[in-house]
């Protein structure tokens, strides 16, 4: 039975308006002091219309938005498995001390002398951003890990101009992230998918088969986004080599193997780390990440601006390139600051030892989870897994229920839904990625209604998986209405709520 | 280790269920060659107190806006940020989630992101608005991007009074995307023909207001010959509090519009994270990058949210996608939302409106010392002085004293000798009448 409220309140979860449907005019959350009535130096410029914004008081936006949090799922609240998004706890003192005024408060203009602390910080990180990876250089002004493929690409051309090698493609199997082919194509190159064996992995033949003196890079996923290893890394870097192509990987799969491998030693020549997966830094609701790409000793000298450099005076940003090389700037300022302070702060609470520790736990998890799901669920690649399991939907055929039926049904069991329908190279594919700040007994009840569901779907209750959630806040949304008649502002009643 | 829940026990009883031996055993398809036998040769874990103090050592090494008079601006700006912005971002439900991929679990982080774009539309005086870009330089390369897209056109034309930083981050992005890019060179005088530069090719035309020495422009005259020529009027802004008391860029016939919204929620924070303000017309919609929030509602006809037209995305078109953006500045975005809440319509212009003052009490007081010369006929809270001896020289004088003045030019343009005395200063609700004073005393000392 559905329980209808006069209020539209259910318990504690509270029907919450827009901001726009609580204002009243002239009201205000904030007690700024009266201005002097000065007359403005605005060059005949001066504002004639309203802005339209709404006036609340300070306790009814608290509220307001306390309600809007209450109707997340979050990693605080639950397990969260999302593949390839690596959801791991993320510690509260890395959000105190990036507050501290010292970090907080200081200027990316200001001069040099007075913001060496804020210089330490970042080139500490890149020490240990190095040494963890095996490399010899790192940019760190990338914005988030689609922005630090991007460096790394331009990196590249950058490094191919200056040979004078002109060339015009770039591979990415196909199990990439969708950001690879993207980013390639903004650099101007022409994308070849490489079909990934029947092991998960990138095929070999095939990848020789493409690679010629045309080729600029391969950008691969290690461990790839079907949660396997790349066993034979170390030859596809040498054929890549030998093509006088670049290798990029992608290090968003990085927490599987930190601690225990260098990409360095596997014959990399660019990868970008998202610092808000493998270091923790907060996913706050999609974003802001930071995505540092480490660097061979033949990109170093194109990397982007700007860096920072260290000599007898102490730490120096260096934001003009003398050199020539650098392929310029991405960005207005220096770098992910705030992520940098947040990130450094969670590897130096794990040290060398703990974030082994990491990697280690965080396989462990999943191959626990893949053991104890194998049997009810199709593992179309055998283990062990990396860091993230992968099944299909063979296991739901002739049951009716889909992959995103199933998903939905995980919500009502009290668990974010594993990522759906990626990678592209199974069917119905559903990524498990528990990480490591899973203890053994929340895995447990994760498996435990895994294997519910599946016990469901084959009982023939395909029906009831159709209209699952139904113990969420909202039941299924109309996403196509939304891309049909896109609605993306809210307006006066007065006027048509309508965009195209 | 405090965030590992996994005891020995556990992992020992859990490599059983595995059928493991070790956790070695799990490694296997690792080529043995680069297996790490142990550590790399970094300090190992500490506790909560020992990081601190090691965070507040090197934060403790910093002079800035909380412990010096401060004038800096060009892009960033110091501004009080109420103490329920934080409180409220750092709720684990918003700071601990994830692109709102699953909307029956995520409609709070939507439904702010939805609040969040009619905002940024209404401040803007635009149609629509996107749900973030990283920041205002990479925005505006996307911008012109967008703009090649929509017009079919590959020449972009750039106004010298763009921060130069964003400039640069333009050029990156043509240089790599073979577009052509038209960049004016930055003059003091701030006088420059941009119409006569837009020909059958110009995709776009690049233009910021206040601009990088604080002057404001009136665009329309630049809007219709953009129009007249089928290119479009980007529009960039990096303070975003002015438009509490500016004419808005959609009221002068911009076509997209770029802002650096930091100045609103977000801390200076040494540079990032910041967020980018993206917004346009109706019509552009499609073209657009980076993620979008809209209205629909569930099966039981509730309204909700949900991201939708991301069939304009790389996770789903891939290397035919308008942008490689993913990650957007969530977090930001929320703060910013929360704040411009706070404000409302009353606060927002008075915001502005102090802000302004603020900038008028700091360009009088300078322009009573010798050596000073105030450049801007107009301003909105930042100015472009000259002053009788190089700005960088001047700048690294008033650190000495404790101060810190403003931005010298001459940072952006090192070999424009032209720029070398020239030097910005900015001025907020912040700045207070002590402050002012100690930076006219000490520029006046410096300068005698």
């Amino acid at each position: 039975m559905t329980m209808v409220t006069s209020s539209g309140h259910r318990g504690l979860v509270m029907d919450e308006p827009l901001l726009f449907e609580q204002s009243a005019e002239g009201r205000t959350g904030v007690d700024l002091e009266a201005p002097e009535g000065r007359p403005l130096k605005l060059g005949g410029l001066e504002r004639e219309a309203p802005i339209g914004l709404p006036g609340l008081s300070e306790p009814q936006v608290v509220r307001h938005y306390t309600r809007l949090s209450q109707k997340n799922y979050a990693i605080d609240a639950g397990f969260y498995p999302l593949g390839s998004c690596t959801m791991k706890h993320n510690p509260r003192l890395n959000e105190k001390v990036v507050r501290m005024p010292g970090f907080a408060m200081a200027h990316p203009m200001q001069p040099q002398q007075t913001v060496q602390g804020c210089l330490e910080l970042i080139s500490t990180l890149a020490h240990w951003l190095t040494t963890m990876t095996g490399m010899p250089g790192v940019a760190m002004s990338p914005a988030a890990g689609a922005h630090g493929e991007l460096a790394g690409l331009m990196t590249i051309r950058a490094a191919l101009t200056d040979r004078g090698d002109a060339r015009k493609r770039v591979l990415v199997p196909e199990s990439a992230h969708g950001t690879n082919p993207a980013t390639a194509a903004l650099c101007d190159y022409k994308v070849e998918s490489i079909p990934a064996n029947e092991r998960g992995r990138i095929d070999i033949e095939a990848l020789k088969e493409a690679l010629d003196e045309d080729v600029a890079a391969l950008m691969l996923t290690n461990p790839n986004t079907c949660g396997l290893f790349e066993d034979e890394v170390v030859e596809v870097a040498r054929l890549v080599h030998d093509a006088g192509a670049f290798f990029y990987a992608d290090g968003a799969n990085f927490n599987a193997i930190v601690g225990r491998v260098r990409p360095g030693d596997l014959g990399v020549d660019a990868m970008h780390i998202n610092l808000h997966k493998t270091f923790s830094t907060p996913h706050g609701g999609g974003g802001p990440g930071s995505g540092p790409v480490v660097l061979s000793e033949p990109l170093l000298p194109f990397a982007p601006l700007p860096y920072v450099v260290v000599d007898g005076e102490g730490w120096r940003l260096v934001e003009h390139d003398d050199t020539g090389k650098s392929f310029g700037r991405l960005r207005s300022f220096h770098g992910q600051m705030g992520m940098f302070v947040r990130a450094l702060a969670y590897m130096m609470s794990h040290g060398s030892d703990g974030l082994r520790q990491v990697a280690e736990d965080a396989v462990l998890n999943a191959n626990y989870i893949m053991a104890r799901l194998k049997g009810a669920y199709n593992a179309p690649f055998p283990g062990p897994c990396m860091h993230e399991c992968l099944f299909d939907d063979h296991s739901l055929k002739d049951t009716g229920v889909s992959t995103l039926d199933l998903a939905k049904a995980m919500i009502d069991e009290g668990f974010h839904p594993m990522t759906m329908y990626f990678p592209l190279v199974v069917h119905g594919a559903m990524l498990i990625e528990p990480t490591e700040t899973e203890s053994r007994q929340s895995l447990d009840l994760f498996c435990d209604s895994m294997l519910h569901l599946m016990e469901r779907a084959k009982a023939g209750d395909a029906e009831w998986f159709h209209n699952a959630p139904y113990l969420a806040p909202w039941s299924r949304l109309d996403e196509t209405a939304a891309a049909r008649r896109p609605v993306l502002t809210w307006k006066p009643a007065a006027e048509t709520n309508r965009a195209v | 280790m405090r965030y590992l829940p996994q005891t020995d026990a556990d992992r020992a009883e859990m490599l059983a269920l595995i059928g493991a031996a070790s956790i070695d055993d799990l490694y296997v398809d690792v080529p043995r060659s680069a297996w790490l036998d142990g550590p790399v040769d970094l300090p190992p874990h500490q506790g909560e107190l020992q990081v601190e103090r090691a965070m507040a050592a090197m934060a403790g090494k910093n002079l800035h806006g909380g412990n010096a008079p401060f004038f800096v601006g060009c892009g960033a700006y110091r501004h009080h940020v109420p103490a329920s912005v934080d409180a409220l971002i750092q709720r684990g439900e918003f700071l601990t989630s994830y692109t709102p991929y699953q909307p029956e679990v995520s409609q709070g982080t939507l439904q702010m992101l939805f609040e969040f774009q009619t905002m940024v539309a209404m401040l803007t005086g635009m149609d629509v608005a996107n749900a973030s870009m990283y920041d205002g330089a990479s925005g505006t390369a996307e911008a012109v991007l967008m703009a090649n897209r929509s017009t079919r056109r590959h020449r972009a034309v750039l106004s010298g009074g763009l921060h130069p930083h964003y400039r640069e981050a333009v050029e990156t992005y043509a240089r790599y995307g073979d577009f052509e890019i038209a960049s004016q060179t930055l003059v003091p005088d701030g006088v420059e023909d941009l119409a006569s530069l837009i020909d059958d090719s110009t995709s776009c035309v690049v233009v910021q207001t206040p601009d990088i020495m604080g002057r404001l422009h009136d665009l329309r005259g630049l809007a219709e010959a953009c129009h007249a020529a089928g290119a479009l009027l980007v529009v960039v802004v990096t303070e975003i509090v002015s438009l509490g008391l500016v004419r808005s860029p959609g009221d002068m016939g911009a076509d997209i519009v770029v802002c650096e919204g930091q100045s609103i929620g977000n801390p200076m924070g040494f540079g990032g994270p910041y967020l980018g303000l993206f917004a346009t017309r109706d019509k552009y919609v499609r073209q657009m990058p980076g993620r979008l929030v809209g209205e629909t509602a569930d099966s039981d006809g509730k309204r909700g949210y949900v991201l939708t037209l991301s069939t304009r995305e790389q996770h789903i078109r891939r290397e035919k996608a308008t942008s490689n953006i993913c990650t957007n500045s969530g977090l930001c975005a929320l703060a910013f939302t929360i704040h411009l809440a706070l404000l409302g319509e009353a606060g927002m212009m008075r915001l502005a409106r102090l802000n302004h003052e603020a900038a008028q009490r700091t360009a009088e007081r300078l322009a009573t010392i010798d050596g000073v010369t105030v450049l801007n006929e107009s301003y909105f809270n930042e100015f472009t002085v000259r002053l009788s001896r190089p700005a960088a020289d001047v700048i690294d004088a008033l650190v000495e004293r404790g101060v810190l003045g403003g931005v010298p030019i001459s940072r952006f343009e090192p070999d424009n000798g032209e720029l070398a005395d020239l030097m910005v200063v900015a001025a907020t609700e912040m700045t207070t009448v002590e402050e002012i004073d100690a930076l006219g005393n000490a520029l006046a000392e410096v300068l005698s």
